[in-house]
């Protein structure tokens, strides 16, 4: 009788390359160049795609089983809480602005990177790098969905939530964060990769979706913090191959180095400004509070952060360009942002009030340094104003930074009490920053920043020609319940006598 | 007896976000909706891409398909990322005990050496097509515009990597990591598999996202399919001994039944359009079928012999009554 010879049992890691890098082939009726037109043209030399560790060794079906369980599980909750009205056990309808901000400003986020990730997914010269980039494509698809399927709910009850589509694309505050995914989608396969994949997914995610998600489980927001829970394994393989995206980069080539810690320095600081919408929620928006915007900073920023550009300093990476800029705002920026958000309440598709005094008590034991010294007179004042009927509502226009398309807002990194204002002449024409940071990031691409649509011209421009009933129109914000103060809005009304009707028996 | 449990009822302010109502009108909006409709940015986009200064980050003009609405290009089964992957779970769930009936009866062994030696010549090599295809819905997903049409590419493109992985697994399993090998290079170098890579390569470099989708989804695909798994596997190889190849390749004749729903029912809509749609559609399709069946004449060879010629032809009859079927006749 013949004997079998035993097939020879592949390990993990030799499995995993055949069914995927094997897959691919050296094209031979269109060159390289052809078929990867755009993984030159940033000057990041790649000698070895081989090189290319894999950061997971998940293939297609692993990845279905995996993910399936986690949506059933994310559903099966979402579904109890639409059904149980969960949003009445929420600590107080204060809370929902941290929501609409969110899922107007990061949600579409989301989407974008998707895109972007299926664009490198398909531009990269390597199958390795290919399928991990495609695999986060698809990712973030489920993350932009189950965002909106977890605040659907919400926008069944309460205000603001209803036109998150036409917010994306025409609200002052949104185009913040859409100009930053903007921004790195125009980028070249490489750079969008530092941008997102690295920059945002692993430097600055901590900083997002922890105090997020913590903020969600802490005021009984039990939709949100389901998603967080449901993302947080995808967030751990997509902070993974952000940074195995930037060691291949190092490692390909030292003449990569500079070019890439140019985009480690732009990207931070783009992403710190983006930071700044979360740090008003945690300080400011959150009923119950997780920690202090300072405190996250601490803890995700300087000791994560630093932990790891000093693991990154072997490659020649040093610390990113304006880190000390950034420290210098961190007990200054949530205050500022705040009282920005406060005076423009009626262009704000979310509601902002004035901290109450236990609110105020937290403030300056979080921030003694600064916030009874600089920002709690401002606030007492707002508050007189408002007691005596006249609340303060800044109508002039804001004059919008072109690189990250904040309101001039901020003070100058060593004096709280200046205004920090910062002018470039290009080309016959005057262009305004919030920061240093903001202003290097122009000079070094002019070109593309000149092509920023800054939201506040725009409003003075055809067809609105300044009318503020109009703008209001176009970005579907329904004045007199989208925007204002929470005290006395709609929210306030209805949560309070919804949660009366499911807690009491008048 | 019915018990209606008593609950507090509030009055919900509105039913659904005012971009689905716009569309759909004030009701409850399905999840496939809010997933789907006009969650990409549309307008004020910030700057022109680097990387092509003459398109826009997300543009139109790229494909010859002109289309007022895009995310008219729904998919009918509905496809958002939860309902994709839960089917998808339980498909391999299906082929995971395929492969291990197979694996642990013994019945790869058990195959009769020429169709193993068949199965592996026709099929190992087609995991770098699928590769191919994986490549090309990256691609329309990333450059398409529309989240209907875009979302339903890139779980496209994910399954063609996924059949790529199971065609790869079943060469290790009917042969070994050699097997791979030699259908690798029988990829690169054997001259019956130099037109089906030619088709795949020139596809490498279409810039077209619709017309890539007719190149793959609509004509290789729409011939591949069912000439390979159904002709090939499912009647040939089954006839003659080989049902164990039939359970390894479920995956993909179930998976090409149900995908066939979607890529007509974009075909249709795209055609039904406008008549400048119809005629480009046509021009596509008449080019790129023809193409793909003079590419899979060899392929079919392997298997079918002096039949290949006689199976091809009545696959391009079924084909043509498909396309026909969706409003493009050729």
């Amino acid at each position: 009788m013949e004997t079998k010879v035993a097939k020879k049992k592949l390990g993990l890691k030799d499995r995993y390359k055949l069914l995927t890098r094997d897959l691919g082939w050296e094209p031979s009726y269109h060159t390289k160049d052809e078929v990867f037109p755009y993984v030159k043209y940033e000057g990041i030399k790649i000698h070895d795609w081989e090189k290319w560790e894999d950061p997971f060794r998940l293939t297609m079906d692993a990845y279905w089983k995996y993910q399936a369980e986690k949506e059933r599980k994310f559903y099966a909750i979402i579904d109890a809480h639409t059904q149980n009205n969960g949003h009445l056990n929420l600590t107080d309808a204060r809370y929902l602005s941290a929501l609409k901000l969110f899922l107007q400003a990061i949600s579409p986020g989301e989407y974008a990177a998707g895109k972007g990730f299926a664009r490198v997914g398909r531009e990269f010269g390597g199958v390795g790098t290919q399928v991990a980039c495609q695999m986060q494509a698809l990712d973030e698809i489920r993350h932009a969905q189950t965002q909106i399927h977890a605040m659907s709910n919400y926008n069944r009850y309460y205000n603001g939530f209803h036109s998150f589509a036409d917010q994306r694309d025409r609200m002052w505050y949104t185009s913040v964060p859409r100009s930053f995914f903007d921004d790195a989608m125009s980028a070249g396969p490489f750079e969008f990769m530092i941008a997102i994949g690295f920059s945002f997914e692993y430097v600055l995610t901590n900083l997002l979706f922890v105090p997020f998600m913590s903020g969600a489980a802490y005021n009984g927001d039990m939709a949100t913090v389901t998603f967080g829970f449901s993302a947080q394994s995808d967030e751990a393989r997509h902070m993974t191959l952000g940074l195995e995206c930037i060691k291949f980069m190092l490692e390909q080539d030292p003449a990569n180095t500079p070019i890439v810690q140019a985009w480690i320095d732009k990207w931070f600081w783009r992403g710190f400004r983006v930071l700044g919408l979360v740090s008003a929620m945690m300080d400011y928006m959150l009923p119950k509070r997780v920690m202090s915007w300072r405190e996250a900073w601490n803890i995700y920023g300087v000791e994560n952060g630093g932990a790891l550009f000093t693991d990154l300093a072997r490659y020649g990476i040093r610390i990113p360009k304006h880190w000390d800029d950034a420290e210098k705002a961190v007990d200054h920026m949530s205050h500022q942002f705040m009282l920005a958000l406060y005076q423009w309440n009626f262009g704000t598709c979310f509601h902002t009030w004035i901290p109450p005094e236990p609110d105020m008590e937290w403030l300056s034991s979080k921030y003694p340094n600064t916030f009874d010294k600089y920002y709690r007179p401002r606030w007492e004042h707002l508050k007189k104003l408002a007691k005596e009927g006249k609340p303060f509502k800044n109508f002039g226009l804001a004059k919008l930074c072109q690189t990250c398309q904040l309101p001039i807002i901020f003070t100058e990194p060593d004096d709280p009490t200046m205004s920090c204002h910062r002018e470039v002449d290009y080309k016959g024409n005057k262009y305004h920053f919030c920061s240093d940071g903001c202003q290097h990031i122009f000079e070094n691409e002019p070109e593309k920043y000149v092509q920023a649509w800054l939201p506040m011209p725009a409003l003075f421009q055809e067809p609105l020609k300044g009318d503020l009933g109009a703008w209001m129109n176009w970005t579907s914000l329904i004045d007199g319940k989208d925007n204002g103060d929470y005290v006395g809005s709609q929210d306030e009304r209805n949560f309070q006598q919804w949660r009366g009707l499911a807690t009491t028996n008048t | 007896m019915p018990i209606d449990l008593r609950m507090v009822t509030i009055e919900p302010q509105r039913q659904t976000f005012d971009h689905l109502a716009h569309r759909f009108g004030d009701k409850p909006a399905s999840r496939y909706q809010e997933g789907s409709y006009d969650i990409q940015a549309a307008e004020n986009l910030h700057y022109l891409p680097t990387w092509d200064p003459d398109q826009k980050l997300y543009d139109t003009s790229i494909t010859r398909i002109v289309m007022e609405d895009w995310y008219a290009l729904k998919d009918p089964r509905q496809f958002y990322y939860s309902t994709y992957t839960l089917t998808r779970a339980r498909q391999q769930e299906t082929a995971e005990a395929n492969f291990s009936f197979v694996e642990t009866r013994g019945l790869a062994d058990m195959l009769p050496d020429d169709l193993r030696a068949t199965a592996l010549r026709v099929l190992v090599p087609l995991r770098h097509a699928a590769w191919g295809a994986n490549q090309h819905n990256s691609f329309i997903c990333g450059y398409g515009y529309g989240v209907t049409l875009t979302q339903a590419c890139m779980y496209h493109a994910m399954d063609n990597l996924g059949i790529a992985q199971y065609l790869s697994r079943l060469g290790l399993l009917l042969g070994d990591a050699e097997a791979l090998d030699t259908a690798k290079d029988a990829w690169l170098h054997d001259a019956a598999w130099q037109p089906l890579r030619r088709y795949v390569e020139d596809c490498l470099v279409l810039r077209d996202p619709m017309e890539l989708f007719v190149a793959q989804n609509v004509a290789l695909d729409g011939l591949l399919y069912p000439l390979v798994y159904e002709r090939i596997v499912d009647n040939d190889l089954s006839v003659r001994g080989g049902s164990a190849v039939a359970m390894l390749t479920q995956f993909m004749s179930d998976w090409f039944d149900e995908t066939r729903k979607w890529t007509d029912a974009v075909l249709k809509t795209a055609a039904a359009e406008s008549e400048s749609n119809r005629a480009v559609l046509q021009e596509w399709i008449r080019a790129w079928s023809g193409r793909a069946a003079s590419a899979l004449l060899p392929v079919a060879a392997f298997a079918l012999g002096a039949q290949a010629g006689e199976a091809l032809e009545e696959q391009v009859a079924a084909f043509k009554l498909r396309a026909e079927k969706a409003g493009v006749a050729i």
